[in-house]
């Protein structure tokens, strides 16, 4: 797969903005991350050609970090908060409610490309355990019973798009 | 910069007068300077729970109603009862409103604001009591704590620097930096006897101390927010709260051993702490409080902010540089350890964003009123994040020396449902649990270690009788198994033979021997680590094997789940004498394992084909299902 060429133009405006820091690798990587929503080889490759940093080392950093991803991820992203503080409140009963109605598994994304479940460790709302977060979204003190619920109500907000 | 006072208007305005901002703060707290003050959660959990349009919500009917000189809504950092929250806070009258709806809002401002009655529904109803609490210092939860970490949280608009100036805030980095030597602050904090917040509890001042006996050309302060411990977020509330005071410390640390660039690092988790943090640093560039020449003196400074890329192991000081410098953040072997050769090999202290939050609090007061705080090993205060089964969950700030009890039933207000408290796990994954028996121990880092466990960064995880802590330990031992870094054979591949021997005991096929192989592996993997993940990483095991060895024994010669936690070990059973016949667990029985007739027969399972997902023990009318 090519990059595209106003790709190229925004990942070399990300790297010449880090140019004066010391070991700016990581920046780089957080901001295409986050702009981008993954971080495929061929990316790696042109920010190597970018930054002088051979591509080894940045396929072992990307790799290293759970914030990177190698894959595109869904349309909607389902955080399963997995912390002590959810974990203890069942909400790995949750997990795999989700797991069953959308018949994938964690980090994986459906055909669609609408839902990728993720388990993350512990997002700071430890009070509304057990919670799950769609992309940014906290759906508080879950059950096994509301999943369905939520899966639908992004899927009517996609067919209604 | 936006401005609450608009006072500071230049780097000059500032260097006259950086006490003077107390007055407009107090003013405003008092309602001298004319105005109401609305005060709305803007932590995590209550920004989780629509805290943002409730406080739009209060601003758009402010300015419908033409209240707008008459009342001020700001957002302030957590309250600490998380699970009450959001809060609302309303001044002079400091009347507190809890679990408000964005539906509340119109009621507060037509009847509180407007009609100037309190609005008895929406106040906060002791658990015990039953009684409506109007003042924040009257709940239970608050009574036994002592604010210093977590200060200015829930009082200060985190947003504006004039905030933290008319709160007390860089009054203590202008004591130091025009009143005493870099060595007096060393000694001061040294005399404090504050030890480290981020668990090992090293003491602080020591550190900073071999970084000052130093000779280098540059040195650095890093502020280590990496809160890895899933279940704590004490490091994220104070950076939401009040992340100047966490700069002033960082600022105070650079002064006293010769660092004029500071790093914090920073979960990209929290990206509310990251925001502010970032605001903040900039605002204070623009006024000069960092920058070159810092209020007319020799000392010039620079932070920056890095946002951890998500993994446990950076919360470890080595690991940490190392990713600060943009590679794999594995750690390093130690010594020469950072405080000779740190980041960019130069001579660095890390410290956790707790310890520099008391930092200003400790120069400001002085050292010797510090240390009255606390027990003789463990000075000041300690935040925790109470979390699990426990009635108020949030974070809580207690002297050093309290014990178990009193966090857990006298702040916590006990466990929920009228179960019965069966553990508590402080220290996240590298800790322990403690029982019953050790609810008088008043803690502090020696304690918790004596008993097994440890300080670590504050979680506290309180577990209840339907946990089971087999599974407890399988959690703790997943978590460190997938967050090793890999580096040192015995925690990469020792951690995932144990993690397979617990899968192993809580699936029934564990034996006797397997507890024994446990214990042994584990002793390897603490002496042969490299970094404290490794060193800690079987101590949930440990101390689960030590305080509930019926438990495991349960496990692997009954082959039962006392608490039914662990599936493999359980099954469904439908008792005859309850069932009506209703056949509604049939219907909803996703594999069809449940056969009757209607009216007629009572339901059973087949438990060669149940995969036990629970469902029909939740939908059954009559209770008549359960698990054995």
């Amino acid at each position: 797969m090519a990059i595209k060429p106003e790709t190229k133009k925004e990942i070399a405006a990300i790297c010449e903005q880090y140019q004066d820091e010391p070991s700016p690798l990581l920046l780089i990587l957080e901001d295409v991350q986050k702009k981008f929503g993954y971080i495929p080889l061929e990316v790696q490759e042109f920010i190597s050609s970018e930054t002088g940093v051979p591509v080894s080392e940045i396929y072992g950093v990307v790799t290293f970090y759970n914030f990177f991803s190698l894959d595109p991820k869904g349309k909607y992203v389902i955080n399963v908060c997995l912390g002590t503080a959810c974990y203890v409140k069942n909400n790995q009963s949750v997990i795999e409610k989700f797991e069953s109605l959308l018949n994938i598994q964690p980090g994986q994304t459906t055909q669609d490309g609408l839902f990728t479940i993720e388990a993350i460790r512990c997002m700071g709302a430890c009070a509304l355990a057990p919670a799950v977060a769609v992309n940014g979204k906290v759906f508080p003190q879950m059950t096994v019973d509301k999943v369905s619920g939520i899966i639908d109500e992004y899927k009517k907000l996609e067919a209604n798009a | 910069m936006d401005k609450i006072t608009g006072k500071i208007t230049s780097p000059e305005a500032l260097q006259i007068d950086i006490d003077g901002f107390s007055k407009d703060f107090d003013d405003r707290i008092k309602g001298l300077n004319g105005k109401r003050a609305v005060m709305v959660c803007g932590g995590t959990g209550c920004l989780a729970n629509n805290g943002d349009d409730i406080l739009k919500e209060f601003e758009k009917q402010i300015k419908e109603k033409g209240l707008s000189d008459k009342i001020a809504v700001n957002h302030v950092g957590c309250f600490g009862l998380c699970s009450q929250g959001p809060f609302i806070k309303i001044f002079p009258e400091d009347v507190l409103y809890s679990k408000i709806k964005i539906a509340d809002v119109a009621h507060i401002v037509d009847d509180d604001l407007i009609g100037g009655k309190i609005c008895e529904d929406l106040l906060y109803v002791d658990p015990v009591t039953h009684e409506k609490v109007i003042h924040q210092e009257d709940i239970n939860f608050y009574k036994k704590q002592m604010r210093i970490s977590l200060r200015g949280c829930s009082l200060i608009n985190p947003d504006f620097l004039e905030e933290s100036l008319g709160y007390d805030g860089f009054k203590a980095f202008k004591k130091a930096l025009t009143t005493m030597k870099p060595q007096q602050v060393i000694d001061e904090v040294l005399a404090s006897g504050i030890r480290g917040r981020g668990g090992a509890g090293f003491p602080t001042g020591k550190k900073w101390q071999f970084a000052a006996n130093q000779v280098a050309d540059q040195k650095y302060i890093v502020c280590n927010g990496d809160e890895g411990d899933p279940g704590a977020f004490m490091d994220c509330s104070i950076l939401e709260g009040n992340p100047f005071e966490v700069i002033e410390g960082m600022m105070i640390a650079g002064y006293a051993f010769g660092a004029n660039q500071g790093y914090f690092y920073v979960r990209a988790e929290y990206p509310t702490a990251v925001a502010r943090l970032k605001r903040a640093i900039a605002d204070m560039r623009v006024v000069g409080l960092i920058g070159d020449h810092i209020l007319g003196t020799d000392f010039s400074f620079d932070v920056h902010l890095r946002e951890g890329a998500g993994a446990f192991v950076c919360g470890e000081e080595t690991a940490l540089l190392n990713s600060i410098e943009g590679k794999r953040g594995m750690p390093r072997p130690r010594p020469p350890f950072p405080a000779i050769k740190g980041l960019w090999g130069k001579p660095t202290c890390v410290n956790n964003v707790e310890t520099l939050a008391q930092i200003p609090y400790i120069i400001r007061v002085g050292a010797a009123e510090y240390a009255k705080v606390g027990t003789p090993g463990s000075k000041g205060t300690k935040v925790f994040a109470l979390g699990g089964k426990v009635n108020n969950v949030g974070l809580v700030e207690v002297p050093m020396g309290t014990t178990l009890r009193t966090l857990i039933f006298d702040i916590g207000g006990g466990i929920p449902n009228g179960k019965k408290f069966k553990a508590i796990q402080t220290g996240g994954p590298s800790g322990g649990c403690l029982t019953d028996e050790d609810l008088d121990t008043p803690i502090d880092y020696d304690t918790l270690i004596a008993r097994g466990s440890m300080m670590g960064s504050g979680g506290a995880i309180v577990m209840d009788e339907d946990n089971c802590m087999v599974d407890v330990a399988h959690f703790y031992m997943d978590f460190i198994c997938s967050e090793s870094c890999g580096k040192c054979t015995p925690c990469r591949i020792g951690t995932k033979r144990l993690l397979e021997m617990l899968t192993s005991i809580t699936e029934g096929r564990g034996t006797e021997q397997t507890l024994v192989d446990m214990k042994s592996l584990a002793s390897i993997i603490k002496n042969g680590s490299l970094c404290a993940l490794g060193q800690t990483a079987a101590n949930p095991i440990l101390s689960t094997l030590t305080k509930f060895p019926k438990e495991y024994q349960a496990h692997v010669i009954d082959k039962k789940c006392p608490s039914h936690v662990c599936k493999k070990l359980i099954s469904y059973w439908i008792d005859p004498a309850l069932c009506k016949k209703c056949s509604k667990c049939a219907r909803d029985c996703p594999v069809q394992c449940i056969s009757g007739i209607p009216g007629k027969t009572a339901y059973v399972i087949d438990s060669t084909k149940c995969i036990k997902c629970g469902t029909c023990l939740a939908v059954c009318p009559f209770h008549a299902i359960s698990k054995i």
